[in-house]
């Protein structure tokens, strides 16, 4: 029998390893072996134990070390659908969940560097698939499934890539952007630690559409598991030949190796990432040239986030109208909500686009964790506007979340309850642009230090009228006259407290009393 | 600065062999000279900046532009705080601030800094001590981090 526990960064940081290392003492199930996987993203369930009954997987959870002895003793007895944490069949919950895992169907299934397990779970398929075609027709694929970049820019993926392989050079680069700064996501994260190969499945097809031999994946240093996961997995995959000179046994050659950032934000800003790659500091570059024709080491360069990659082999393997098929207008495929801060159910939603903000929250995430009302999410990112919950009948959809003057991001939905005081909010945001500026342009680098002391003295009431209009005045300056996102849209949560929390930045006498 | 004088360390050199052939060689020679000698020396600078034929300046513009790269030789001890929003909503300013005082009443042998974002937000408040990342992190438990080789409650 086996016992399936997650290896996943965060399952482990709430206990995952002492639920796995109890497992092993347990003589009720002396035969088990215990497998560790990725996570499902069930988070609030977490640490999670899985087992194999009749060819399904049953789920408990949260299963703590102290739990153990009794759950051994109802998988031997054969009675466990009474255990108390008993959740019964995973696929079920996820379909009965709306989710529908694509990008992460593999990911809290499988033992992330088990190359068996990947491909016996449809894993490589996808690249297979490449190898069958033209670099012309992989490009065709990925314009049709109407994939966009889910790194936050939303730009479509196949014009990128039909731009790197229209430029002519010898080398050329396929690059990954595994910076993933933005608080309230983690689904790069996950799929690097739970199915690292898919990932490189993705920019192998990348490689082989464009005609790129090198990849090269950009990862932040506060992911030290990620880091041991991929390079374990690297081995793997070259050793199976899934990479290096005879990639699939096709004759062409793909091979990707990691390189570490250093603890800077700005570095998830693709030329930013580019300028790190080479060497630098990460100063923004202007565009043009776009890194498609002059990427890393002046090259063109093939430049996505994980989950943009990560998203590819599913739709090689499965065809592009079937991915296209899903989501709402010209928002295409499955998002990766990453569900998070104050809610009852965090975790990774996999869900076609169209989910309103009110059924992901509300429904799916069982409301506030605290069990006060819930005020505003956060999406996209500390980038993103803070959304208020009048708003929350908004479906997630690239140019639906444009309209309300907000962003889908990479993802991340971060829920505040009313405890929340959005002029703070206001005020982190800035500290954060300031923090993170690269320093290059004027409007990010000076006016996010303005912008704080205009917001202490709205704080301490001085001129408080004038000092709203300036801080208005201040952000239309850093939004037009930005060179790139960080200092063009750190307003965005400033603008978004003000417009719809207009009275968190009264006059706080009496929340003076009060507190 | 000092200048090496040809007393060449001889790990630095190394280093910079084991890399020098690939593209964009610096961080990787950086991120290991630290995990070597816990810091990157003005002498390490000078050197990197030989071996690599760039200047001084340029390789010092690099360390000091990172948040990773310490001049200086750090406590045995490193405790990264989230203080991102996902951790603001469910209590990490009270982490944060808690972890601040331990630190400066100067318990344990601990060098504390402010991260934003682990990705660790759907167990937050999250902090990372010595690279591991503990979730669910509370205000009481953040402070006996501080105590030397105190890993009580720590998931390993």
């Amino acid at each position: 029998m086996k016992i399936y526990i997650p290896v996943d960064s965060a399952a482990v940081s709430i206990g995952a390893n002492e639920t796995a290392d109890a497992f092993v003492r347990q003589d009720a199930i002396a035969d088990a072996e215990v497998v560790r996987t990725g996570s499902r993203g069930f988070y609030w369930l977490e640490p999670m134990v899985e087992i194999e009954h009749e060819h399904r997987r049953i789920g408990f959870g949260p299963i703590e070390a102290a739990d153990v002895p009794e759950l051994a003793q109802a998988i031997a007895g054969g009675g466990f659908a009474s255990h108390p944490q008993y959740l019964g069949d995973i696929d079920h919950m996820l379909r009965e969940q709306g989710q529908r895992r694509m990008t992460f169907a593999r990911c809290g299934v499988i033992e992330p560097t088990d190359w068996q397990s990947f491909v016996a779970n449809g894993g490589s398929a996808g690249l297979r698939a490449a190898l069958d075609n033209s670099g012309q027709a992989i490009v065709d694929a990925v314009k049709e499934s109407g994939l966009r970049g889910r790194g936050g820019a939303g730009f479509p993926t196949g014009i990128k890539w039909q731009t790197v392989h229209d430029t002519a050079a010898e080398t050329k680069y396929v690059v990954c952007n595994a910076d993933e700064g933005d608080s309230g996501t983690y689904a790069d994260r996950m799929l690097m630690e739970g199915d690292p190969f898919t990932l490189f499945e993705g920019m192998a097809i990348a490689g082989v559409a464009v005609g790129a031999e090198h990849g090269l994946i950009y990862l932040r240093s506060e992911y030290p598991d990620a880091e041991r996961v991929l390079k374990r997995a690297l081995d793997v995959a070259r050793a199976e030949g899934m990479l290096g000179d005879d990639v699939l046994g096709s004759g062409k050659s793909f091979d990707i190796q990691v390189r570490m950032g250093a603890g800077a934000y700005i570095c998830g800003e693709e030329t930013s990432l580019l300028e790190s790659l080479e060497g630098k500091r990460g100063l923004v570059r202007f565009k043009p040239p776009l890194p498609a024709i002059q990427g890393f080491m002046g090259k063109p360069t093939v430049i996505n986030n994980v989950i943009t990659l990560a998203s590819v082999p599913a739709i090689m393997a499965q065809g592009a109208p079937m991915y296209a098929d899903l989501g709402i207008n010209r928002s295409r495929g499955t998002l990766t909500i990453q569900l998070c801060g104050n809610v009852a159910r965090p975790g990774l939603y996999e869900m076609p686009f169209g989910v309103t903000l009110d059924h992901l929250i509300n429904e799916l995430g069982g409301g506030s964790a605290s069990g006060r009302p819930v005020r505003t999410a956060q999406v996209g990112g500390p980038l993103g506007a803070y959304v208020p919950a009048s708003h929350f009948d908004t479906p997630l959809g690239y140019e639906e979340m444009a309209d309300k003057k907000a962003m889908i991001g990479h993802g991340g939905v971060v829920v505040f309850d009313d405890t929340v005081d959005m002029m703070q909010q206001a005020r982190f945001a800035m500290e954060f642009c300031d923090i993170e500026s690269c320093g290059k342009c004027t409007p990010c680098r000076v006016g996010s230090v303005r912008a704080q002391e205009v917001i202490d003295r709205i704080i301490a009431d001085d001129e408080r009228e004038a000092n709203i209009e300036l801080l208005r005045e201040l952000c239309d300056t850093m939004i037009n006259g930005s060179l790139c996102a960080h200092g063009g849209m750190a307003p965005f949560p400033v603008l978004s407290a003000l417009n719809h929390f207009s009275e968190d930045f009264g006059v706080r006498e009496q929340a003076a009393v009060t507190s | 600065m000092a200048r090496s004088n040809g007393k060449a360390d001889p790990e630095v050199v190394a280093i910079c062999a084991r890399h020098q052939a690939s593209d964009g060689p610096l961080l990787p020679i950086l991120h290991d000279v630290q995990a070597h000698h816990g810091y990157v020396s003005d002498e390490a600078i000078q050197q990197i900046a030989e071996e690599l034929n760039l200047s001084r300046a340029e390789v010092f513009g690099v360390v000091t532009f990172y948040h990773d790269f310490h001049r200086e030789p750090q406590p045995t001890h490193s405790l990264k705080v989230c203080r991102a929003e996902a951790c603001q909503s469910v209590g990490g300013r009270d982490v944060w601030a808690a972890a601040s005082t331990a630190a400066e009443s100067g318990q344990g042998d601990v060098q504390l800094e402010a991260v934003y974002c682990l990705g660790n937000c759907a167990c937050a408040p999250s902090v990372q001590m010595d690279g591991r990342t503990i979730g669910r992190m509370t205000a009481e438990r953040v402070s006996t981090l501080f105590s030397a080789g105190n890993s009580a409650g720590v998931p390993s």
